[in-house]
């Protein structure tokens, strides 16, 4: 009896081991960091009393957030890949900017026109050559500056922001040091109503354009090969390359296209800010530095997460606290980080 | 083409630094084509470092890594793989945030989505581990730490590979998953894969190795056939420092 009850015991076992082994594990979306973002716009409204001029600061500060995801998405993955440091990043934005400005002058007879379709269409076609000038001086900021000094992360420091002094004084050199206004197309001036509150038609432009890199990017890394080895890269660059892929040649590119992205990002932060100087490259860099930071290094997810939360924040606080402005972004980082020290979506690194 | 008797792959005074400590101190090995070898050797003997130098991983500082008669000193990791060698590493180098599919997908270079892998191939690696069909298309890192390792093998040789190198494929692994490891290896043998598998565990190594090289303080120091080697208890007292008696 005992030896039988035994050997039930012992198929039970064998069974439960077996079940164990053949169950399909749980698939966990980690959602906290999603809700971050209603909850800080939930949060504020109480404080900002006023539901128009909440609605107003929640486009702003989403339009500024899609502005820098925009910006910092190619530097997460720029370090997630190679785990290069480039402190250089921001000239990319002035020069996007820049560009822009020399692309829009003659275009005049179209950003003057009280027409959205026209002023659309030209600043579409100064976005397109502002990624194209970016993307091309991120090839030869990668193979001059940022190439030598692979795996040596204070000389990467050094010399990107060395890079990064050298094309604001070319920038000077070619457009001049002085500020240059960046007045917006006549028909995306002003602002739609809704209700009581006013939404300026940029930013909602900005919101779309935004949202459609973002769906974009993820269509890219979640649908295709390329996108497979990016992300594969970022959590294990030798394994990447031990079944035989280039992961040199990869990061190349992704360092092109983030410098692009970066470029596309200057474009629409100059008409967002509606004046440019040579150094607005530096003042945005720190912002995206800590959009990377709270979003985990190298991560696309986190990092759209980060700029969103970085974007509402600044404006809310510019309502409500100007003083304390210039702190709350690193307030929120600080804040993030005691919550997540790898910040909100870690790279499982190998 | 080169001749039957010369070995897929030959290692000749491969010597290994890395950083300032030298590792490797001259290693001669052969691999035959269609044979399953074993490396074996205590911790620190070298075994995993000579898989990362003909992988490239780190570069041999002297001797001679041939492989099909063309010397791989030198190359990059890609363009070997890319000669037909496949590794999984003792980590098993799984990328935790894709999915099995995905895993599998980028080891299939002739294939842009899962759905163009080679589907016989496929069935065959599905009938080797079962759980890659079940768990297709779920995220690797919920995989349990058996199931990693079979899907490490099946990136291996979702497509064919001259040869396949693997860092201790029974290292963790229950004593159940260790058979159907087992099995598996077996036929993969049967099918005729070239294989250098470096093992600790010798009761799983001597099950499949044709032949064997034992190392120690980087370098080999026995060469011969497998059945040889399970049957002299001595030359394993002398070589590995174990009885098999006390493992069984």
């Amino acid at each position: 009896m005992a030896e039988r009850i035994a050997a039930t015991t012992s198929e039970g076992q064998t069974a439960a081991r077996q079940l164990e082994a053949e169950v399909v594990p749980k698939t966990r979306l980690d959602v906290l960091p999603m809700l971050l973002v209603p909850l800080l716009a939930l949060a504020a409204l109480p404080l900002v009393g006023s539901g128009s001029s909440w609605v107003t600061l929640t486009v702003a500060g989403l339009a500024m957030g899609m502005i820098i995801f925009i910006i910092a998405s190619g530097l997460t993955l720029v370090f997630g890949l190679m785990d290069v440091l480039n402190f250089g990043h921001g000239v990319f934005i002035a020069l996007g900017a820049y560009v822009a400005t020399s692309v829009l002058a003659p275009l005049s007879g179209l950003t003057e026109a009280d027409s959205m379709l026209a002023n659309l269409a030209a600043v579409f076609a100064a976005m397109l050559v502002a990624m194209a000038v970016a993307g091309a001086v991120g090839a030869a900021f990668e193979r001059l500056i940022v190439r030598p000094v692979y795996g040596q992360h204070l000389k990467q420091i050094l010399i990107t922001m060395g890079g990064m002094i050298i094309g604001e004084e070319l920038i000077k050199t070619i457009w001049g040091a002085q500020q240059i206004p960046q007045p917006l197309p006549t028909a995306l001036r002003g602002s739609w109503l809704l209700g009581d509150a006013a939404i300026e038609k940029y930013r909602m432009i900005a919101v779309a354009v935004g949202a459609v890199v973002f769906i974009a990017m993820l269509w890219v890394l979640s649908r295709t090969k390329v996108g497979l080895l990016i992300r594969a890269g970022v959590q294990d660059r030798e394994m990447v390359e031990s079944l035989g892929y280039r992961v040199r040649r990869l990061f190349v590119g992704v360092f092109v296209a983030g410098s692009a992205l970066a470029g596309l990002g200057g474009v629409m932060w100059g008409l967002y800010q509606q004046n440019l100087v040579p150094q607005m490259g530096a003042q945005v860099n720190v912002l995206i530095f800590i959009v990377i930071i709270i979003g985990g290094l190298g991560s696309p997810g986190g990092c759209f997460i980060g700029a969103l939360l970085v974007g509402l924040t600044a404006n809310y606080t510019g309502f409500l606290a100007p003083k304390v402005a210039l702190f709350s972004n690193i307030g929120l980082m600080v804040l993030v980080l005691l919550w997540r020290p790898q910040g909100l979506y870690a790279v499982a690194k190998r | 083409m080169s001749g039957a008797s010369e070995p897929l792959l030959q290692l000749s005074g491969v010597h290994t630094h890395i950083g300032a400590y030298h590792i490797l101190h001259g290693v001669d090995l052969d691999v035959p084509a269609g044979k399953t070898t074993l490396l074996l050797g205590r911790n620190g003997a070298g075994k995993t470092t000579t898989l990362r130098t003909i992988m490239g991983l780190w570069q041999a500082s002297e001797g001679s890594v041939r492989f099909e008669g063309r010397d791989l000193v030198g190359e990059q990791t890609p363009g070997i793989a890319q000669q037909g060698i496949a590794y999984v590493p003792e980590n098993m180098g799984i990328f935790s945030d894709l999915t099995v599919s995905e895993n599998m997908l980028l080891a299939a270079h002739g294939a842009r989505t899962a759905a163009a892998i080679d589907a016989e191939r496929l069935r065959w690696v599905f009938d080797l581990f079962p759980a890659m069909r079940k768990f297709w298309n779920h995220p690797a890192g919920l995989l349990s730490g058996g199931q990693k390792q079979m899907l490490a093998v099946a990136r291996a040789i979702v497509e064919p590979r001259k040869l396949i190198l693997v860092d201790e494929p029974s290292k963790g692994l229950a004593p159940s998953i260790i058979q159907n490891m087992l099995s598996a290896f077996r036929q993969l043998k049967t099918a005729g894969v070239t294989m250098l598998l470096v093992e600790q565990n010798f009761n799983f190594a001597r099950q499949l190795g044709d032949t064997v090289a034992v190392m120690d303080d980087g370098r080999v120091v026995h060469r011969g056939s497998m059945a040889e080697l399970g049957e002299d208890e001595s030359l394993q007292q002398r070589l590995l420092g174990l009885s098999l008696g006390a493992h069984q």
